[in-house]
Formats: structure tokens, sequence, C-alpha cells
């Protein structure tokens, strides 16, 4: 067998190699871990291979030999260290999960399984999906495949970096205010937010479950269409998942091809956001003109109240999610000299500062005196922010198809830039922020190159339920280089 | 906000802070305070309350698995356990 092209491999020119026999699943398998040997002590993308890679390729063999396989059979992939596989070790890159193992399997790994595809492990993030640049990790930073110097992005830095680095094919990551898309557009790949309630989060530890989903890194539009229908549908086990008739209710938007793309030209005018960035947007613009779609100017006058919403109502969340994290039900036990002792000291030593400090925020804006004034109106301004994007994808009232914007306001920064300043951070996430608040589907997909020659990127928003739209835009965007 | 705040919201989260490092959460949680302080302007006076309460989703318990078919796996997980149960600090 000759050597495989991993860099110029995609989901559909895998399988249909693995369908003619021109290698089999193992040899995938193997030609990733190999890559990943060679890669991965630079870059820290992977915290771990899984030691039964090559028996899940000898299970997928076995699938296309009987003529089972699907389109996902053999199909290696990388996990984000925050999704569920029963057995195996998951910390979402804490040290308070300690040796933790997942007890059972996550529903998106159920429906992976199922099709045979190639668990090849798990890749670092920001400690429990909090930052922008894996910097926040207990094991250390992730650096970009394109710049040894920078930063990946965050939170879901190790499953962009691993495929951006030919280290997997596509990855599952959580989004919850831009941790699948901020760092696929630092490592240009493309990554997918799906709407929420679209994917279980089922076997996902939670961060804000208002906001989290879970969303494919992959190299292309299609691939990434790919795995959101393969991880897509209802789940009993989470009940925010959306059951099928009502996603049909719930869908808005054009039966007919997308033509008008909207740019919240005034959201647009932020500090902070690089004049490269933004000629290289303009260029994008020009781009989709030529593809022949209408660029319209929109107003989104209350989208920049989305990030103090999400400083509000996420770290609310995150309060309450990590509550269980005590030191008695899982992992790390800091013994003290009693239970209440023994929970401070889990907590204070178990969690990173970046963890502490939300915490502590979602604690004070869900207190007695501030609920009110801080979490009940940030739910109010959230109504606002939501209606104010339906109106804007309300077609039959010259609204628009498709919303653009960067996904982010600058290249991928150094590694220190930003972490003695945890605002300065957070504003990294402008542009990604809104969908989750809104919880509509988006895309960033890759869009040139920086002079530092680093990428950069284009963010497509659509409407409620129609990944379709940002998916078929996507794929004519590819086209033109 | 001042520092025995700081120490109140560490000890309501059950979060014990070393000395060195409250100064610091202190100035970070102003400027984060003094960011998300903007949403005070935004007019939600328009806004009916059916368009912002939150509802429920919790579906209703059935259909129970049998008991103890997981116990074992979950508590080999907890970092104390015994006879079947997890073992916790005396609490009295």
């Amino acid at each position: 067998m000759s050597k495989i092209d991993l860099k110029n491999l995609t989901i559909e020119k895998a399988h249909d190699a693995l369908m003619k026999g021109d290698f089999s699943a193992t040899d995938l398998a193997q030609a990733y871990l190999e890559e990943i040997k060679k890669k991965n002590k630079d870059i820290n993308a992977y915290l771990e291979t899984y030691e039964d890679v090559l028996e899940q390729a000898k299970i997928a063999d076995a699938m296309i030999k009987k003529g089972e396989a699907s389109i996902l059979t053999g199909i290696p992939l990388a996990l984000k260290d925050n999704i569920l596989v029963k057995g195996h070790k998951v910390t979402a890159s804490s040290k308070i999960l300690g040796e933790y193992k997942a007890t059972y399997d996550a529903t998106v790994i159920t429906k992976l399984k199922a099709q045979g595809a190639v668990i090849l492990g798990r890749t670092n993030m920001d400690e429990f999906a909090m930052g922008s640049s894996t910097e926040n990790s207990a094991f250390g930073v992730t650096k970009n495949p394109h710049d040894l110097t920078r930063v990946a992005g965050g939170s879901s830095g190790g499953a962009a970096a691993s495929v951006a680095m030919d280290g997997a094919l596509f990855a599952l990551g959580s989004d919850t205010g831009g941790s699948v898309r901020q760092p696929a557009a630092f490592c240009g790949v493309v990554g997918l937010k799906p709407t929420y309630g679209a994917v279980s989060r089922y076997g996902l530890m939670a961060m804000g479950s208002s906001l989290d989903q879970i969303g494919p890194v992959t190299k292309t539009v299609r691939d990434a269409e790919i795995i959101f229908q393969a991880i897509s549908g209802h789940d009993v086990m989470d009940s925010t998942s959306m059951p099928v008739d009502l996603r049909q209710q719930e869908k808005t938007g054009t039966n007919l091809k997308p033509k008008r793309i909207g740019v919240p030209r005034d959201f647009l005018s932020q500090e902070g956001f690089d004049a490269e960035v933004l000629e290289n947007f303009n260029k994008s613009l020009e781009k989709l003109k030529k593809l022949g779609y209408e660029i319209v100017d929109i107003a989104l006058p209350n989208a920049k109240y989305s990030m103090p919403v999400y400083y509000i109502l996420m770290p609310a969340e995150v309060s309450t999610n990590l509550s269980r994290f005590d030191g008695v039900r899982y992992g790390l036990q800091v013994k003290g000299k009693n239970l209440l002792d023994t929970y401070n000291k889990t907590k204070g030593e178990g969690f990173g500062k970046e963890v502490r400090r939300r915490i502590m925020l979602g604690t004070y804006v869900l207190s007695h005196g501030y609920y009110d004034a801080y979490y009940n109106k940030a739910n109010k301004v959230r109504a606002l922010i939501e209606q104010e994007f339906i109106k804007a994808f309300d077609v039959r009232n010259g609204g628009v198809d498709a919303i653009a914007t960067p996904t982010n306001p600058t290249p991928a920064f150094k590694i220190g830039e930003k972490s003695k300043n945890p605002l300065a951070m957070y504003l990294s996430d402008i542009f990604t922020v809104p969908a989750n608040i809104a919880g509509i589907p988006a895309i960033s997909i890759p869009a040139g190159v920086s002079s530092d020659g680093l990428p950069l990127d284009l963010h497509l928003q659509a409407p409620h339920f129609r990944e379709d739209i940002l998916f078929t835009i996507g794929k004519e965007f590819e086209t033109i280089k | 906000m001042e520092l025995k705040d700081v120490e109140k919201l560490a000890q309501l989260a059950r979060i014990e802070l070393p000395e060195s490092e409250k100064e610091g959460i202190l100035n970070d949680l102003k400027s984060i305070l003094g960011y998300i302080d903007q949403i005070e302007q935004v007019d939600v006076s328009g806004l009916k309350d059916h368009e912002y309460a939150l509802r429920n989703v919790m579906r209703v318990d059935a259909n129970p698995h049998e008991t103890g078919v997981h116990t074992k796996e979950i508590l080999a997980e907890m970092p104390s356990e015994q006879d079947g149960f997890l073992k916790v600090q005396s609490i009295l």
C-alpha cells in the first residue's frame, strides 16, 4: 500500500478508498496514529490516544467486508475531552476529575460507534470549556499548527488543531459561545455550531446548559454536513433536544435556494477589530456576490448586548452545573478536617483560576440581591436578541437568508498575549456569541490568509434548524479560492 | 465590590482561595461587572412575560431500570466507597 495522502483526504474520499479497498480502516487508523506521534509533541492537540484504536479499526474492516459499511465506517476522529466514551478516561482538561473514567457513552458516541467510526483519542481544551485559547487547560496549551508561537484558539483548541495537523479526519467539540468555530477559524478548518436542540448533549459535560451544543470540526463544509447529519436527532436522554416534528414547525426562511445575505455593519464597528480582517471580510463578500448572492446591510441594534448577556447567563449556569464536582462524587478528593473542608479544598485545588472566577461570578449574579438586576434582566435581553434575529431572517418581509460576519476580530493571537486579562480574552468571542444567545446555527469557513500567513475566516448564521442554508452557501464559497 | 465580598462568594461557592489570589480576583470581577452592567441600558419594557419565561422541559420519570445494574461501575469512579455505598466523612 502506498502512503495515504492525509492532507487532501476528505470523508467521502476516504469512504470511497475504503470501499474500493485502496486501503483498509486499519491502514488509515495507523497512518493517523503515526502522524499524531510525529506532530503531537510540538502541538499538544491530543491528551491521549486510545489503546483500542486498532481494535475499533478491525471492527470497521469487518463491517466493510460484510457489506455493512456506511459513510463513517472506518473514519478516524478526535474528541474534545468533555465527551464521554464508556471505559475511557475523560477530564475536561481539569485536575478535579482525576482518573475518572466514563461509565456510559454519550449519544453522539453511540451514533458514531453504530456506524463503525474509529475514535482516535481525546484532545486538549480550556478547562471545562472555559476559555478561548486552551491556555486554561490543566495540561498545557495547544499550539497553532500554522504558527507554534500562537494559540490554536479555544475552548476546543485540541480538536481544531488535531484536524489542522492531519491528526484526525474530523473532530467533535462543544460550542457554548464560539468554542468550536473560533478555534476552527484560528486553525484554518471548518467549525459548525448546530441549532440549540439539534444534537443531543447526553454525555457531554455541561457548562452552560442553555447554550451548549456539540459540533464538528472538519476540513470541508461537505464533511461538516455529513457529520451533522450523523449526530443530529431527537434523544429522550436530553430533554432540550428537539423532537423532529417540532423542528419542522420551527423552521423558517426560504424554501428556495438562499440568495440574500445580510451584513450587520453597525455590529461590525467594534473596538479591537483588525483592519486586515475587515478587508478580508469585504473580499469574502465580493466572492459571494460573484456567486450570485445579493449582499445587503442589516441592523441588529441589540446584538452588541450578546456578550454582556452571555457573561451573566453562562457563569450562572456554570456555577450550578459545576457544583457536582465536590470531591465526593467523582475524581479528585482533597481530604479536609470535615466534609465542608473537603469540599472547599477539593474545589480550591481541583479547579483552575478561570473556572473558579466564573463559578464565583455566577454565584454573584444569582445571589438574592442581584438576581433581578443580572440574571432576570439578561434573560429578557436575550429574548430581545433572539426576536431581532428572527425578524432579520423573515424573508417574507424583506429579511435575509443568512447573516455574514468574520468569525474572529483578529487572526490567532500569541500565546500569553491575553491570558493575564480575562475581559480581553472574553472579547475575542464577540462575533460568535450571538448565535448561542439566539440558539441559531452558525458555521466558520476558512477564507484566505493574513499577511503573516495565518488563516482568516468567514462566519455565516442562519435561522433555527436551517443548517442546510449554511451548507449550501458554504460549499459554493469553497469553490472560489 | 470589596475583598470581603470575594471571601463571602468563595465561601458560598465552597472554594478555598489562596490569600495571594483574592486581590487579583477582586480586580477581575470588578472589571467584568463593569462590562456586564451595560445591560441596564436596554429597554425591555415592551416584552411580554411569555416571551422570556423559561419552560420546564424535564420529562416525567417512567420505566426505571432495574435497581443496581449500574451501581458497581459508578461506585468505582467515586473517591471512597464501602459495601456498595458512597462513603463520606461524618457531618456531625
